[in-house]
C-alpha cells in the first residue's frame, strides 16, 4: 500500500513540475539570451526587420518608445527589444533578483550612476571598454565619464545628468526682498533668517529620503566619504563619513532643520509637491532633471506660470565654486549578455542620437551628458518655459556640468543611504546633531562593510 | 466554523473501521486499497500546489539560509551563523520588539471592538442590524493596499482631512505618522481593516448557540449583560481562540500597511521596521537572500511559539468554559 502511495505521488510531482518546467521558457521570458527571434513577442515596442538579432534593453525614460523606434529604424543589423521594468528602486529589485538567480536579466539596463558599483561587485555588470566604449569617451565630461568607471574599466554609457543648482521662486524673493540670490551657503542661511524673521516660509527643505543629496552637498564641501576602486582592488575601501567636512554638512543642515528654516519634509511625495506648489519653499536644491520632474509633478502652471528661476549651487568658497551631481542614469550591459559586444553597441548608440536627444531636453525628460548636444548653440541657448525664459542651460547647467569632477561610491550604496535616511530622519526629529550624525554613520558603514567581508580602512 | 468542526467530526468514525477492515482479509484489503487510492486522488490536487508552492519554496529558503555570501566574499556554508547573527542583530530585534508591543496593544482593542459589535448586532434584529453588519465588514473588503492608501490620505498633515478640521478649530494639523504617532496610527488602519471580519467570525459562532440556553438563563432571571458575559462570550471562546491567533500570526508578520505607507511617512518606517519589512529590505535591496531567509526563518521560529505559548495557555482556560 504504502508503495502505491508513493509512486502515485511521485508520478504526480513529476507530471506537475515537467508541466512547470516546460512552461518556464515561455512563460518566465524576462530576458536572458538575446538574439533569439522568441523576444520578439515580449516587446513593448515593433521590432522593423525583424530577421535581425534583438538586444533586451530595461530602461524607464518616459521618452523611451520614440528613442527605441529611432535606433531600430537607423539599424538593420540590430532591433532593440524594450520594456519598463519599473523606475529607480523597483527596477534594481528585478534586476538584483535576477543577478542572484543568475537568469532572467535583460542585455541592457539603465541604472542611476551611484548604483553601478553594487552591481558590478556582483560581477553583474560588463567592462565595455573592451567593446568599444572608450571611443565615445569624448563625448562626455571628465566627470560624467568618471562616474562610469573604475580605473580603466567602463561600466556604463553615461546618458542622463544631475548638475546641482539652486531653483527658487521670484515671487518669495521679491517679496521679502531678496534681490540677488545668494552665492554661499553663509548667505543662504542668512537669507533663510531674514525671511523667517518676516514671517516668510520655509527657505528649502532637509528631506530625509534624498540621502544622494546630502551626500552631494557633504562632497562639495570637500568630503570624500568613499574610496573604492572594483577593478584593481575589489576587497579594499576606505571610508570616511565622520571628516570635519561631513560634519560642518549635517551640523549646517541640521541647525536649519532646528531653527525651522528649512522644512522637514520628504522629497517626491504629495506633501512636498504641494507645498512647493504653494509656495512653502523658496528655494529648492536639487539637480538638473528637476524641472521637468517638477512640470510632470504639475509645479509652474496656472497662477505659478514664470515664477521659478534658477541660480548656480550656493558655494562654501565663493571664490574656489565645487561642482557637484545628484542622479543621472546610464546603460550598462550585464553579464547575462550573449552577444555582449552587440549589446554594447546598442548601450552606446540608444540615446546617442541626435533626434532622441533633441526630443530628450526639449521635453525635460533627460539632462544630456552628450557634449555633442551641451554645445549645440539650440540647447546653450534655449529659453526655458519653466523658468519664465531664462537662459537656465547656458547660465546654470551647463558649467556645472562641465566643472564636475564625478565621485566614487561605495558597492553599498542601497544600505549607505537607507542609513544616512534614518540619521537625517533623527536630524529633523531633534534626536541628534549633524556631528553625533555623521559619528554613528561612520560606526554603522564600517561594521557592515566588515560583515560583507570588505577591508576596511 | 461549526460546521468545518463538524465535517471533520464526521470523517473520523468512517476512516477508523476503515482501516480496522484491513486485518481481515485480502479481498477486503483490496478494497480497502482502492478507498485509500481514490481519498489521494482527492487530495491530490492540493497536496501538488502545497508541496510545490509551499513546502518546496520553505525548503529551499532554509537550505539558502544555511550559506553567507558577502558582497566581497564568496558563498560559504556556514551552519546557523545566520540565525545567530540575526537574534543579535539590533535592527531585526527592534522590529521584533515593535511587533510584540503591537500585537500586545492591537489584539486586545480588536477583539474587544469586535465582539462588542457581534454581541450588539446578535442582540438586536432590526433591519439596520443588517446594514450595521455590513457596513463594519466592508473594510475587510477594501484591498489592503487601498486601504492603506486611503489611511495615508486621512493623516496626511498637509491636505488630508485632519488638516482642515485642524485649520477649521485654528490649530496646526497633527503630525499622525511621526516617530511618536505612527504607533497609534497603525493600531487604527489595522483595527479597521480587520475587526469586521472578526466580528463575522464571532456572529457567526453566536447565531450556531442554542436558543433553548439564552431561555433558560432568562428563566433563571439573567439581564441582558448577564446573558451576553456569562453565556454568549463563554459559548464562542472557541472563535475568540481562533481569531487570537489569526490576529497573532497576522500581526507577527506585519508587513503591507506600513511598507504602503512607508514613503509618505516621513522616515518614520524604515528599512527594518518590522522583521518582514526587514527581511524584503536585506533581501532585494541589499542582496543578501542567504541573510534574508534566515532573518525569515527565525521569525517563523517566533511566531510558532508564540501561537504555541498561546494556545498552550488557553487549552485550559478553554476546558473551564466547556
Amino acid at each position: 500500500m504504502k508503495k502505491t502511495r508513493l509512486v502515485v505521488v511521485a508520478a504526480a510531482v513529476g507530471g506537475i513540475l515537467t508541466a512547470l518546467v516546460g512552461c518556464s521558457p515561455s512563460g518566465g521570458g524576462g530576458g536572458g539570451g538575446g538574439g533569439s527571434v522568441e523576444h520578439a513577442t515580449n516587446c513593448t515596442n515593433k521590432l522593423v526587420v525583424k530577421s535581425a538579432p534583438t538586444v533586451t534593453v530595461w530602461a524607464w525614460y518616459p521618452n523611451m518608445a520614440k528613442v527605441v523606434d529611432n535606433y531600430n529604424n537607423a539599424h538593420k543589423d540590430v532591433q532593440v527589444c524594450w520594456r519598463n521594468a519599473g523606475a529607480g528602486g523597483p527596477e534594481y529589485d528585478k534586476f538584483q533578483t535576477a543577478v542572484s538567480a543568475n537568469k532572467g536579466a535583460p542585455d541592457v539596463v539603465m541604472l542611476e550612476a551611484d548604483h553601478l558599483t553594487n552591481f558590478e561587485i556582483q560581477n553583474a555588470l560588463v567592462d565595455i571598454s573592451k567593446y568599444g566604449a572608450n571611443k565615445v569617451k569624448g563625448n562626455f565630461s571628465a566627470g560624467a565619464w568618471k562616474d562610469v568607471s573604475s580605473g580603466s574599466a567602463v561600466y556604463a554609457a553615461p546618458i542622463d545628468g544631475g548638475p546641482l543648482a539652486m531653483i527658487y521662486r521670484t515671487d518669495v524673493f521679491k517679496k521679502y526682498g531678496i534681490t540677488t540670490p545668494p552665492k554661499t551657503w553663509a548667505e543662504y542661511a542668512a537669507d533663510a533668517a531674514k525671511v523667517k524673521a518676516a514671517g516668510g516660509p520655509a527657505f528649502g527643505d532637509l528631506g530625509g529620503n534624498v540621502p544622494a543629496l546630502m551626500m552631494a552637498l557633504e562632497i562639495q564641501k570637500g568630503a570624500q566619504p568613499f574610496v573604492y576602486d572594483y577593478s584593481a582592488k575589489p576587497k579594499d575601501i576606505t571610508i570616511k563619513l565622520d571628516d570635519q567636512a561631513s560634519k560642518d554638512v549635517l551640523n549646517y543642515w541640521g541647525d536649519l532643520s532646528k531653527k525651522g528654516l528649512v522644512g522637514k519634509q520628504d522629497q517626491f511625495t504629495t506633501d512636498y509637491i504641494s507645498g512647493v506648489v504653494n509656495g512653502k519653499y523658496a528655494t529648492y536644491i536639487s539637480a538638473a532633471w528637476a524641472p521637468g520632474y517638477l512640470t510632470g509633478a504639475g509645479v509652474g502652471k496656472g497662477t505659478d506660470k514664470g515664477k521659478f528661476a534658477t541660480a548656480p549651487l550656493p558655494q562654501w568658497d565663493a571664490a574656489n565654486p565645487v561642482s557637484v551631481n545628484w542622479g543621472g542614469s546610464a546603460l550598462a550591459v550585464t553579464t547575462q549578455a550573449t552577444d555582449k559586444a552587440l549589446a554594447t553597441k546598442v548601450a552606446l548608440g540608444l540615446y546617442a542620437d541626435d533626434a532622441s536627444l533633441a526630443d530628450g531636453w526639449k521635453t525635460q525628460t533627460i539632462f544630456p551628458l552628450n557634449q555633442n548636444v551641451l554645445k549645440s548653440p539650440e540647447f546653450v541657448n534655449a529659453k526655458i518655459d519653466f523658468f519664465g525664459g531664462q537662459t537656465a542651460n547656458k547660465d546654470v547647467y551647463v558649467p556645472a556640468e562641465n566643472a564636475y569632477k564625478g565621485f566614487t561610491y561605495p558597492p553599498f550604496t542601497v544600505y549607505y543611504y537607507a542609513q544616512l535616511q534614518n540619521q537625517l530622519t533623527a536630524i529633523n526629529a531633534g534626536k541628534i546633531d549633524g556631528a553625533g550624525a555623521a559619528t554613528a554613520l561612520q560606526a554603522q558603514i564600517i561594521k557592515y562593510a566588515k560583515s560583507q567581508g570588505f577591508n576596511v580602512k | 466554523m461549526t460546521s468545518t468542526t463538524t465535517a471533520v467530526g464526521a470523517d473520523r468514525p468512517a476512516a477508523r473501521p476503515a482501516r480496522a477492515t484491513t486485518r481481515r482479509n485480502p479481498s477486503q484489503r483490496r478494497a480497502a486499497r482502492r478507498q485509500a487510492l481514490i481519498g489521494w486522488t482527492f487530495i491530490l490536487p492540493f497536496a501538488i500546489v502545497f508541496a510545490v508552492f509551499l513546502i518546496a519554496p520553505l525548503v529551499y529558503a532554509f537550505y539558502l539560509s544555511l550559506f553567507t555570501k558577502g558582497l566581497a566574499t564568496g558563498t560559504q556554508f556556514s551552519f546557523f551563523g545566520n540565525y545567530v547573527q540575526a537574534f543579535t542583530d539590533p535592527s531585526f530585534l527592534k522590529g521584533l520588539w515593535f511587533v510584540v508591543r503591537f500585537v500586545v496593544v492591537l489584539v486586545p482593542v480588536q477583539m474587544i471592538v469586535s465582539l462588542a459589535a457581534a454581541l450588539v448586532l446578535d442582540a438586536i434584529t432590526t433591519r439596520f442590524a443588517r446594514f450595521a453588519r455590513l457596513t463594519i465588514f466592508l473594510p475587510y473588503a477594501v484591498p489592503t493596499v487601498i486601504g492603506a492608501l486611503m489611511w495615508g490620505f486621512l493623516y496626511s498633515p498637509i491636505f488630508g482631512p485632519t488638516q482642515q478640521i485642524a485649520s477649521a478649530i485654528g490649530v496646526s494639523a497633527p503630525v499622525l505618522l511621526g516617530p511618536d504617532t505612527i504607533f497609534g496610527s497603525l493600531v487604527n488602519v489595522v483595527t479597521w481593516q480587520w475587526a469586521g471580519y472578526y466580528m463575522i467570525i464571532i456572529y457567526a459562532a453566536l447565531q450556531g448557540v442554542d436558543s433553548t440556553v439564552y431561555e433558560a438563563a432568562r428563566i433563571d432571571g439573567a439581564n441582558a449583560w448577564q446573558l451576553a458575559f456569562r453565556i454568549k462570550v463563554p459559548m464562542v471562546a472557541n472563535s475568540l481562540v481562533l481569531i487570537l491567533v489569526f490576529a497573532l500570526i497576522g500581526t507577527l508578520q506585519f508587513f503591507s500597511e506600513p511598507q504602503i505607507l512607508r514613503p509618505i511617512a516621513n522616515g518614520t518606517i524604515t528599512p527594518d521596521f518590522t522583521p518582514n519589512i526587514y527581511a524584503y529590505s536585506v533581501a532585494f535591496s541589499y542582496a543578501q537572500f542567504n541573510y534574508a531567509s534566515a532573518i525569515s526563518f527565525a521569525l517563523g521560529f517566533v511566531v510558532f511559539l508564540c501561537v504555541f505559548v498561546f494556545l498552550f495557555a488557553t487549552r485550559k482556560r478553554g476546558s473551564v468554559f466547556a
